[in-house]
């Protein structure tokens, strides 16, 4: 997910005012919303910088796969619709990066970090986009995953972040809906859409699946994240859902889902599904994906060939903040 | 509007075999051929603005670009949605977009141009939007109700993008010494095709004179003091003036536009019987 632990903080334990920390404790057991100048513990305060900002620099980095069809959209109704997803996106990151500097940390230090590749983003943004239907199988998929990651982080602990994800959410269900009406056009098309459509979901099938992080027993971290409800719903619980929602879905598509294994069970009322392969996804997390190296290229160009821009921006407002000082 | 009669427009503003002539095969129906005009603009510079989508210098300005693309899809798919209509003969905006080559596109050189870098994209910007307001304002009075209907939506989407290019071109002109000679090359490079907005070849005073489109010759004297005060106010040089280039309203392009189509209408042409 664009939020999974895909690094580790560092524990602090023990240097935290015993009595502060049991007053935090309490207020986010009663689900009270902790704010920028509250007293935090310095864990909860990294761990929350660390989500954050790893969620930022996937709305940002996600921008690459969708912009890279944004030129070729088959027709003007088709640009319009994914020209204003990924405009969203870029508005996504701007909220949740000034969310995470109300934690003390500056964008310019983030994205330093992320160009510097000290701070991750999601897995899935490292696989490429080959054909249209990739820009339909995304909306559905990773839009769809997003969704099932964020509604409930709309009640997670820290105020900025939530209410940042209230605005995201809203419109997060209209970029899953334009990605799957892409699917249902092309599963509905020529013999040539419908085998884009199924090699598409056949490439993003499991990557999307491996967005929710590591398995719960690997998942160290999440009983803290849980109660300082950082997290609301542990990743093996997650992925269930989806994949539940999801199912019926490729079949009203009458696309297959490249799962052998996957079945209805009826008694756990969920689907079983296939064995994620989890050296794969953590190869991805060391930046091996397929295209892990483009994205950050294109990040880092776009930011050092932007740099004159950003300090003549810099350069004008001072120049003028000095002349209406001395008016 | 749709029952103008075709006119015989003479082939060009100067004689046969001259650029700026009309492509050869090219359509007379007048209304047509003016929407095309408005069309092919909005259209070509919102696919160029949206190759910036993912790589502009801050988050900021890749929505603010995305956001002006964004209203010139929009306003093409009015125009050539209309253009189809008036044409008659079943093709609507996408198979406007998406399936005609460079002879038949009615855009100005201005849109064409390669993005460059940011001061070359905001000189382009700056100059298109001064003139794309001012058109705007003018056909607010068109006879053609669907034009002056996309006008007045569209003018208030320009005097945006307008203003955000203008704010640039100010700051980046009197921001380091770097970005003032980058802005400098940019309107350098820009200013060429600016007579071409302003051209009244005699389609353009077809529809001026019968209330459909607007005396593009008129509108240079505002144009031209606001774009001045903007590049006073960034500290910088107008360029100097150059013969015209000419041709792009008559089906004849800079060699940028080939490439630009060849991206654009990839789809629709490897996949002629696929809807999407
Ligand atoms: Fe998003
Ligand atoms: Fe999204």
């Amino acid at each position: 997910m664009y939020t999974t632990e895909l690094q580790k903080t560092k524990a602090v334990a023990g240097t935290e005012d015993p009595d502060k920390l049991a007053a935090f404790e309490a207020r986010v057991a009663a689900d009270e919303f902790i704010e920028p100048k509250d007293w935090m513990p310095e864990a909860y305060r990294r761990t929350l910088t660390r989500q954050i900002s790893q969620h930022a620099h996937s709305e940002i980095v996600g921008m690459l796969p969708e912009g890279n069809w944004i030129t070729r959209a088959p027709s003007l109704r088709r640009k319009a619709i994914l020209l204003a997803k990924v405009q969203d996106e870029a508005g996504h990151g701007l909220y949740l990066y000034s969310a995470a500097e109300t934690l003390g940390t500056s964008r310019e230090e983030m994205i330093e970090a992320l160009h510097s590749g000290k701070a991750k983003y999601s897995t899935i943004f490292n696989y490429p986009t080959l054909t249209w239907a990739d820009i339909g199988a995304i909306g559905w998929l990773v839009d769809g995953a997003a969704i099932m990651n964020q509604v409930p982080l709309q009640r997670t602990s820290y105020g900025p972040y939530a209410r940042a994800m209230v605005r995201v959410c809203k419109e997060e269900s209209f970029h899953q809906r334009q990605g799957y009406e892409i699917m249902m056009h092309l599963a509905a098309g020529t013999p040539e859409q419908k085998r884009m459509a199924q090699d598409a979901l056949n490439r993003w099938w499991w990557p999307s699946l491996m967005m929710f992080g590591p398995p719960d027993a690997d998942s160290p971290n999440t009983a803290q994240s849980m109660r300082w409800r950082i997290k609301r719903e542990t990743n093996d619980e997650l992925r269930q859902k989806f994949v539940d929602i999801t199912v019926p879905q490729a079949e009203a598509l009458g696309l297959s889902v490249p799962d052998p294994v996957l079945a209805w069970n009826e008694e756990k009322g969920g689907h079983d599904f296939g064995e994620i392969d989890w050296e794969e996804f953590y190869a991805v997390v060391r930046g091996e994906g397929p295209v892990a190296k483009e994205r950050m290229k294109a990040r880092r160009d776009a930011w050092e060939e932007g740099a004159w821009v950003r300090e003549a921006a810099a350069a004008y407002a001072e120049k003028h903040a000095r002349k209406a000082e001395a008016a | 509007m749709a029952s103008l009669p075709p006119i015989d427009l003479p082939r060009g503003a100067t004689g046969a075999g001259a650029f700026d002539a009309l492509a050869e095969g090219g359509e007379n129906n007048v209304l047509f051929g003016f929407l095309l005009r408005l069309g092919d603009d909005s259209l070509i510079l919102g696919q160029r603005l949206s190759e910036w989508t993912g790589h502009a210098p801050s988050v900021e300005v890749d929505l603010s670009l995305a956001n002006i693309a964004l209203d010139l899809v929009g306003q093409a798919t009015h125009f050539l949605n209309h253009a189809g209509e008036v044409e008659g003969k079943g093709r609507d905006g996408d198979a406007l977009a998406f399936r005609r080559d460079v002879l038949d596109f009615r855009n100005c050189w201005l849109v064409e141009q390669p993005n460059g870098d940011f001061a070359q994209t905001m000189a382009r910007q700056l100059l298109f939007s001064g003139w794309q307001k001012l058109l705007f304002q003018a056909l607010l009075g068109s006879r053609d109700a669907t034009v002056a209907a996309v006008a007045e939506k569209a003018v208030k989407e320009v005097t945006y993008h307008e203003e955000l290019a203008a704010e640039w071109v100010i700051r980046l002109g009197d921001g380091t010494e770097e970005s003032r000679r980058r802005m400098q090359d940019g309107l350098e490079w820009m200013w060429r095709f600016v007579p071409e907005l302003f051209d009244m070849d005699p389609l353009a005073a077809f529809v001026a004179e019968h209330g459909l489109g607007a005396d593009l010759a008129a509108l240079r004297p505002a144009w031209d003091r606001r774009v001045r005060s903007v590049i006073e106010q960034a500290t910088l040089r107008v360029p100097a003036d150059q013969r015209p280039i000419l041709g792009g309203r008559r089906g004849h392009h800079s060699e940028h536009l080939g490439h630009l189509l060849c991206t654009m209408q990839f789809l629709p042409r490897t996949y002629p019987d696929a809807t999407w």
